[in-house]
């Protein structure tokens, strides 16, 4: 083992060093050199950037993050009823995780639903128009999405929501109640799935796409109906891609503010009283609230929420890109 | 290779332009003068007085002041054409913060500085310190929107029940008790409320405190204390609720009520009173002031057991915050001429007009008015 | 041999009717998944155009708020257009450069554990929640400015941070789909790197590129949370990103819904329109969904106009 003379990273290693820089010195001299430079540190910025997000927050939060309960209470805008800061994020971190799962349990089945429609059953025409009109779904802001939501949809839905509470009473133990006004999670949930729709359709869609053409002929071959076909070899090869699309669509949801904020009658509290106004409120649409009337240490306290938001966004979004990096390595469509 | 080149540079050029131009055109045409000279004087009624003011001053604070202050400032401003008074609504709370830190001219505010906030105030006005003198008040309605129903009356303890949830239709016995005659629906009742911090909630919550302390055990707050039941940004976002939702009640800004709500009559003593400026104004003034301040503070206490006839106990007082000696000289002879007009029985009224606010009157307003006399410069 | 066809054509014809009624099945359920999302989007459009356009007109596009209050029949959105354009030009301004600048890095220079990490994190990036770009633009300039602080440039920097990751993205797709062939017929010729790059990578992909930019400033021109916490409100014209609060055409719909129905009373002086804050926020949001639009389709035109026919 010790003695090998001829072992293969002996001789490449020799060579290299000499060979490297005379390519570099054809190509990357005066100016080119330092055009790499500033693309590279361009790179680095971003980088940079990302973390003085994190910096910057970490600063401004920390004030409300050593603060005495009792000086939070006073001057950090703290509920008398929370004993600390952790107990104050608690109720809103479960407030923005509900509104965002229940989102993506509405908008998941539907997006790929239509993700398979443009993919492999609509018309070449209409699988055109559709991406037209999930593009267009995607540009509206979301503050259009909020008025609408708030002004339109929140006085019709009200009376789906107050039907479907009374079939849920009748059903489960204990009473479902439905505010008449509509301001409930259940319509802030609606609008947020209908908002990254877009967004779970058009990864979906890319990734339906991509199904090898041979492992559907092979179906079809063997006299498979569409749905098999899709069910056999669209989906199964689809199905990393539809989880990682769920997730950026989830990071999407967590962070809305505008749409949360107009809709939802806010409150504080572990409940799933979903169509009940008043029971919750996410981390986003708090911040937004109170922000512009806050002062001193009111300010580090909305802060100290805003970084565990992106803390959240930042591990679900990890996660969704580590699972389209698996994907890419171990598919063979690339 | 070439021709996808000079396309884009010609298009890159054209839109270059067309930006451009699209600038210029929107840059040419925009307007700050919105509201024609003529409608403009009218409505501001030009009555301020013209000091010879100039500068730019910023005040920020109350937001429930907004609307009086913006026909203040148009006034003000016309007579003073060299004066821009830039007012920003960012909530009682950050107004003093900001002003005690010597970042405004003055302040709007819907609660009195503590003592504690007076003795800070002393590194930006000196040993003075800041007066607190009253120039807005509102009377607070209880507002409903329940088909067919008018002329309801509510009391404190009711109200306080349907807040905590004691009550929960409008046929309740104890409702009906107090209205006799009138037909009441089973509908549930939606009590709506304030979800931003504001001087209303304190205010009203103070009240129910004080008339129904059994019922209402928290104490004055601005931001509202229980958890659950629906509620809305600003007055105004209550009011779309309350519009939009049949059997529902809430606390409102008076002059916020809209056309389509219903205001209900509270207890004031044994009788029965509809919110009015009148009843708000003559609480106001009857009223003590906060003992343990300086001779020109007017921080006012307001009884809300106040049981004279007319007597409107359901109020809110916002102060405008100012130091009682300057040591800027433009600032203090702005701060001066703008506080004095603003107390003035025209702007009081002006504000009556455009925010829907009750005039100071009689005793208070000759105090307010010379406090704001009081103000020295230099 | 006759066993297995036998057994194959059991299989294929067995059930037949059920597994064609399934697939009829999913078919309506895929094309009802398909209604079900055009509900709520012509819905929407429905409702901004028709509440959107009786407000819409030139006098709305060519006044500020300044002095309007009440339900004054006055006032528009003159000061929110201004604002937004010139903010999301300010970010424009920081985003496309190092955005372009990073693509450039990743495609023609990333190798490396550098390069992996800045793909991971401008794939991250791309997931900041817009409010925390808001809080963070508030928290740089806090330090600088002390709290309170609202600034039309803070807005253009929470815009740039959400808008930058985008850029890169798109820039990096329109990249890669330079041919390494060009690349190399200009090497031999001997052109330096960056020569190569500018001249012949850019060139090239320049309609992707402007299509790419011009989406990533469609996506922030209708942020409103950052630009609520960084940029504030104000009823007047600001044409100076460095001094003063600046209204934007997202915060103006917020501040006018916030504004909520007007109580008219009889004998206020003029005319009272009781809905005229709703009336502003509807013909506002409109002009803002088609400032949406035309970004879209401007870069749809310009990839299909100006795209070299490279195949």
């Amino acid at each position: 083992m010790t003695t090998t003379p001829t072992s293969p990273a002996a001789p490449t290693a020799e060579r290299s060093p000499r060979r490297r820089p005379r390519r570099h010195a054809d190509t990357e001299r005066g100016f080119s050199r330092v055009f790499r430079w500033v693309t590279t540190s361009a790179g680095v910025l971003l980088l940079l950037v990302l973390a003085a997000v994190a910096v910057f927050l970490v600063e401004r939060g920390w004030g409300a993050l050593v603060a005495s309960p009792a000086d939070l209470h006073a001057n950090g805008g703290l509920p008398k009823q929370y004993g600390n800061l952790l107990a104050f994020i608690g109720p809103l971190v479960f407030g923005t995780v509900l509104a965002a799962a229940l989102a993506l349990l509405l908008a998941t089945p539907v997006a790929v639903g239509i993700a398979l429609f443009v993919s492999h059953y609509a018309p070449r025409r209409i699988a055109g128009l559709v991406g037209f009109v999930i593009d267009l779904l995607a540009a509206i802001p979301s503050v259009v999405f909020g008025l609408w939501g708030t002004l339109t949809l929140s006085p019709v839905i009200a009376k789906l929501w107050a039907w479907i509470a009374d079939v849920l009473s009748a059903i489960l133990p204990g009473t479902v109640n439905a505010t008449p006004t509509g301001r409930s999670l259940a319509t802030t949930s609606l609008v947020l799935a209908i908002m990254i729709l877009p967004i779970i359709t058009a990864v979906s869609r890319e990734v339906f796409k991509q199904t090898p053409r041979l492992h559907e002929e092979a179906a079809l071959a063997l006299g498979a109906t569409r749905w098999e076909v899709v069910r056999t070899a669209v989906l199964p090869f689809g199905r990393s891609g539809v989880i990682s699309a769920a997730m950026l669509g989830l990071g999407r949801a967590l962070g809305e503010t505008m749409a949360v904020l107009m809709i939802l009658s806010p409150g504080l509290g572990y409940s799933f009283q979903i169509f009940d106004a008043g029971k919750h409120q996410t981390i986003a649409a708090n911040i937004a609230a109170n922000f512009p009337e806050s002062a001193g240490l009111e300010v580090n306290t909305l802060i100290a929420t805003g970084l565990a938001l992106f803390v959240i966004t930042l591990v679900v979004n990890m996660a969704a890109r580590a699972i389209v990096a698996r994907r890419k390595e171990f598919s063979g469509a690339n | 290779m070439d021709t996808p080149v000079k396309f884009s540079r010609i298009s890159r050029a054209g839109s270059a332009v067309l930006v451009g131009a699209l600038a210029l055109t929107l840059a040419a045409c925009g307007s700050d003068n919105n509201t024609g000279s003529d409608a403009g004087t009218a409505t501001a009624s030009a009555s301020a007085p013209a000091a010879n003011i100039s500068g730019t001053f910023a005040g920020a604070g109350s937001s429930a002041q907004q609307k009086a202050i913006q026909a203040w400032t148009a006034a003000f401003q016309g007579q003073n054409p060299n004066a821009t008074i830039n007012y920003d609504p960012s909530g009682s709370g950050a107004g003093r913060d900001k002003f005690i830190a010597g970042g405004l001219a003055w302040a709007g505010s819907d609660a009195y500085m503590s003592t504690d906030e007076v003795t800070k105030s002393q590194t930006f006005c000196g040993t003075d310190g800041a007066i607190d003198i009253p120039v807005y008040i509102s009377p607070i309605a209880i507002a409903y929107n329940l088909k067919g129903v008018k002329d309801l009356k509510i009391s404190a303890e009711n109200i306080a029940k349907i807040y905590t949830g004691k009550i929960t239709t409008w046929n309740d016995p104890a409702l009906a008790a107090d209205n006799p005659g009138v037909t009441l629906p089973s509908t549930k009742i939606t009590p709506v409320h304030r979800s931003d911090k504001s001087g209303t909630t304190h205010n009203f919550t103070d009240w129910m405190n004080k008339l129904a302390g059994d019922v209402w055990t928290n104490p004055g707050a601005d931001a509202w204390p229980l958890q659950g039941g629906d509620s809305a940004q600003g007055t105004s976002g209550v009011a779309g609720v309350l519009s939009a939702t049949d059997g529902s009640v809430a606390y409102l800004d008076d002059s916020g009520v809209t056309s389509d709500l219903e205001t209900a009559k509270i207890n004031v003593g044994s009788a029965w009173a509809a919110p009015s400026a009148e009843g708000a104004a003559a609480v106001v003034s009857a009223s003590p002031l906060a003992t343990g301040r300086g001779a020109n503070d007017l921080a006012v206490d307001i009884d809300r057991k106040a049981t004279a006839d007319g007597d409107y106990p359901l109020v809110l007082v916002s102060y405008a915050i100012a130091c009682q000696k300057y040591s800027d000289k433009a600032t203090g002879d702005f701060v001066k001429a703008w506080l004095s007009y603003i107390v003035s029985a025209d702007a009081q009224n002006a504000a009556a007009q455009a925010a829907g606010s009750a005039p100071l009157t009689g005793d208070l307003q000759s105090k307010a008015a010379a406090a704001a006399a009081a103000i020295t410069a230099g | 041999m006759t066993a297995a066809t036998e057994a194959t054509h059991v299989l294929l014809a067995g059930g037949h009717k059920a597994r064609q009624r399934k697939d009829r099945t999913m078919t309506v359920l895929i094309w009802g998944a398909f209604v079900l999302a055009a509900v709520p989007l012509v819905s929407l459009l429905w409702v901004v155009i028709s509440k959107g356009l009786h407000r819409l007109n030139g006098s709305f596009l060519s006044h500020s708020m300044r002095n309007v209050f009440g339900g004054m029949d006055a006032g528009g959105a003159y000061h929110a257009i201004a604002g937004t354009l010139l903010i999301t030009l300010g970010a424009s301004v920081i985003a496309v450069p190092l955005g372009l600048l990073v693509a450039i890095y990743l495609v023609e220079y990333g190798r490396g554990p550098l390069a992996r990490a800045v793909t991971f994190f401008v794939d991250v990036m791309t997931g900041i929640p817009s409010i925390v770009a808001g809080l963070f633009a508030f928290a740089v300039f806090a330090i600088f400015f002390g709290p309170g602080i609202a600034l039309g440039v803070m807005g253009s920097v929470a815009l740039a941070l959400l808008m930058t990751p985008v850029v890169v993205r798109s820039c990096e797709e329109m990249l890669k789909l330079v041919p390494n062939e060009l690349r190399e017929a200009s090497y031999a010729l001997g052109v330096p790197k960056w020569l190569t790059i500018v001249k012949v990578v850019l060139r090239t992909s320049v309609a992707g590129l402007t299509t790419g930019i011009l989406l990533a400033v469609a996506r922030v021109v209708g942020e409103t949370a950052p630009l609520l916490i960084a940029a504030g409100t104000t009823a007047s014209i600001n044409f100076n990103l460095f001094s003063g609060r600046m209204m934007t055409l997202p915060v103006f719909i917020y501040d006018q819904y916030k504004q909520g129905p007007v109580p008219c009373r009889a004998g206020a002086a003029g005319v009272c329109i009781p809905t005229i804050n709703y009336e502003r926020a509807w013909a506002a949001a409109l002009t803002l969904v088609l400032i949406v639009v035309v970004l879209n389709l401007l870069g749809r035109l310009v990839t299909r106009l100006f795209a070299p026919k490279l195949r």
